[in-house]
């Protein structure tokens, strides 16, 4: 293990806490002028940001530490995976803590700490929306798994950076029907896991629709600014998780020069941003799902897990 | 043609045709499901025209053509033009097994193909047998979505999914069936396809409707 790597690793997290803001506003600035409106521009996720940073800290009467302490979780559990994903370079001195399926519980991990918080204010929101938040992970998470263990396969190892190595030494299995539908089943598990069209809607705050606002309907000031960035970086990192399990190309190796981690940086940018454009380019065109729809999205998507991790096992060419 | 871009190409277009199997039980639009089906039949021609040109066999390419404008262009027209205008013949009424649980019956179906289909991959090992579990699932999706839809038109979609299965189970065993006998069946498709059309022409006309659930029972 490198310095570098080492420093890569460390820049992986900073670039995601300052990326991420701008992911969001990206999003929502194609989204504006999608639709004919002028848009806040791609700063203003950063400057409310800043905003709620120096307002008074409030609590809700009557919450305990659970409240207090879920906003750190969330945000220190994607702090974790930005870290241990080979998001620059492979080889990260993370590599070996934790494979897919141990980024899949850090992140449900967060998921489950607002959950929490949310039941703990003892609102009616924000039972409601935990309620619905925690039913949408139950039907995420076998997909997530399954599509893990489809892309695994190949691999022969769930371990990140081997699955990323796999793909770069193979680029023909990128387009084979398994990863093909792994792939369409994680879009669709990314997208209910991030809370965007046509699940939840991120910019509602209508009581009967909204999701996963209603669960951290009590936060004010630092906490919320706190849950609000933990979300715009668990969008970026799954979105540059998905770019480089299909598409790891320009990132750099397990021992990489200054100059590699640089175009690392420079390659995975211009993917996120890709990924996040077309993303918000196809929220325009479809509306909310009805919430007791949802459950027919994510089990189609399990079906496709299921039907990749049964292509790459049966079909896949005989090694002999 | 290599043996990894044939084994590429076969294993490509058994996963679309079970695909598009597995699509016709998520959709519920009847004009999409029929469209569907004309890709599922792009899927089942594509095999045997695979095979044909991988061995430099004319057999098994001209039996592909003829599937290919059978089964992916006169069929789905021929349904299409069964389909009815108004709004309410559009769409699929209230299934008896709603979509969540349909799909999750269809996974099941899949990984029962595959389980029982295993001692006729052991026998042969080649890329063509390893691909029959998909469309012997397309078979059971196929008797599963022929029970639980209650339109005469998505029947009728059920049972040319299930010849479509037994065809492609047919083309990827045997590799390859004679034209005599793959015209005899197709033939036999494109009657049983008339007759449908028919019916469901005289039904709407009789009932004005084509639920088959309310001509269960006697009525004035």
């Amino acid at each position: 293990m490198s310095a570098l790597s080492i420093v890569a690793a460390v820049l992986q997290v900073v670039v995601v806490l300052v990326g991420a803001p701008f992911v969001v506003g990206g999003m929502r600035q194609v989204r504006a002028r999608l639709e004919g409106r002028a848009g806040g521009g791609v700063g203003q996720p950063w400057r409310d940001l800043r905003k709620q940073l120096r307002k008074q800290q409030v609590t809700p009467r009557g919450t305990t530490l659970v409240f207090a302490v879920a906003p750190a979780i969330a945000a220190g559990t994607t702090l974790l995976i930005a870290a241990i994903l080979p998001i620059f370079a492979l080889g990260s001195p993370l590599d070996s803590v934790a494979d897919l399926f141990g980024v899949v519980g850090l992140l449900f991990l967060g998921t489950v700490a607002l959950t929490l918080a949310g039941l703990d204010t003892g609102t009616a929101f924000g039972g409601m929306g935990s309620s619905r938040e925690i039913t949408i992970a139950a039907l995420v998470e076998p997909t997530i798994l399954l599509a893990v263990f489809a892309l695994s396969i190949p691999g022969q190892s769930a371990n990140l950076s081997a699955i990323v190595s796999a793909t770069l030494d193979n680029p023909g299995q990128v387009f084979s029907l398994g990863s093909v539908l792994a792939f369409v089943a994680l879009v669709i598990v990314i997208i209910a896991e991030t809370g965007r069209l046509p699940v939840d809607n991120p910019s509602t705050h209508l009581e009967l629709t909204m999701i996963h606002e209603a669960m951290v309907l009590e936060y004010a000031g630092p906490k919320l600014a706190l849950v609000e960035w933990a979300s715009g970086m668990r969008l970026t990192v799954l979105l540059a998780l998905l770019a480089n399990l299909f598409l790891p190309w320009g990132i750099a190796g397990a021992d990489p020069s200054l100059l590699a981690v640089l175009i690392g940086v420079v390659a995975i940018a211009v993917k996120v941003s890709v990924l996040a454009g077309l993303l918000a380019a196809g929220e325009v065109f479809i509306a909310k799902l009805r919430y007791f729809r949802v459950p027919e999205l994510l089990s189609g998507s399990f079906l496709l897990a299921l039907l990749a991790v049964t292509a790459s096992y049966f079909l896949a060419t005989p090694t002999r | 043609m290599s043996l990894a871009t044939y084994t590429g190409v076969l294993d490509l277009t058994a996963g679309a045709f079970l695909l598009a199997a597995v699509l016709i039980v998520w959709r519920r639009e009847l004009r999409s499901i029929v469209h569907l089906l004309a890709w599922q039949g792009v899927a089942l021609a594509a095999i045997p025209l695979t095979e044909g040109l991988y061995e430099g066999n004319p057999g098994p390419v001209i039996v592909g053509l003829v599937v290919l404008v059978l089964r992916a262009g006169v069929l789905p027209v021929l349904l299409l033009r069964a389909v009815g205008t108004a709004d309410a013949e559009r769409r699929e009424s209230t299934p008896l097994v709603n979509t969540t649980s349909s799909l999750l019956i269809t996974a099941a179906l899949t990984m029962l193909a595959y389980a029982v289909t295993r001692p006729i991959i052991a026998l042969d090992q080649a890329a063509a047998t390893r691909a029959v579990p998909a469309a012997f699932a397309v078979i059971l999706i196929a008797l599963f979505v022929m029970v639980s839809r209650r339109r005469a038109l998505s029947q009728a979609v059920g049972f040319l999914m299930l010849d479509n299965g037994i065809t492609a189970t047919a083309f990827l065993i045997t590799g390859g069936v004679p034209l005599i006998v793959e015209l005899g069946a197709s033939m036999d498709v494109l009657f049983a396809v008339f007759v449908l059309g028919l019916l469901t022409g005289h039904m709407r006309r009789a009932f004005g409707g084509t639920d088959l659930d309310q001509l269960r029972e006697l009525r004035d």
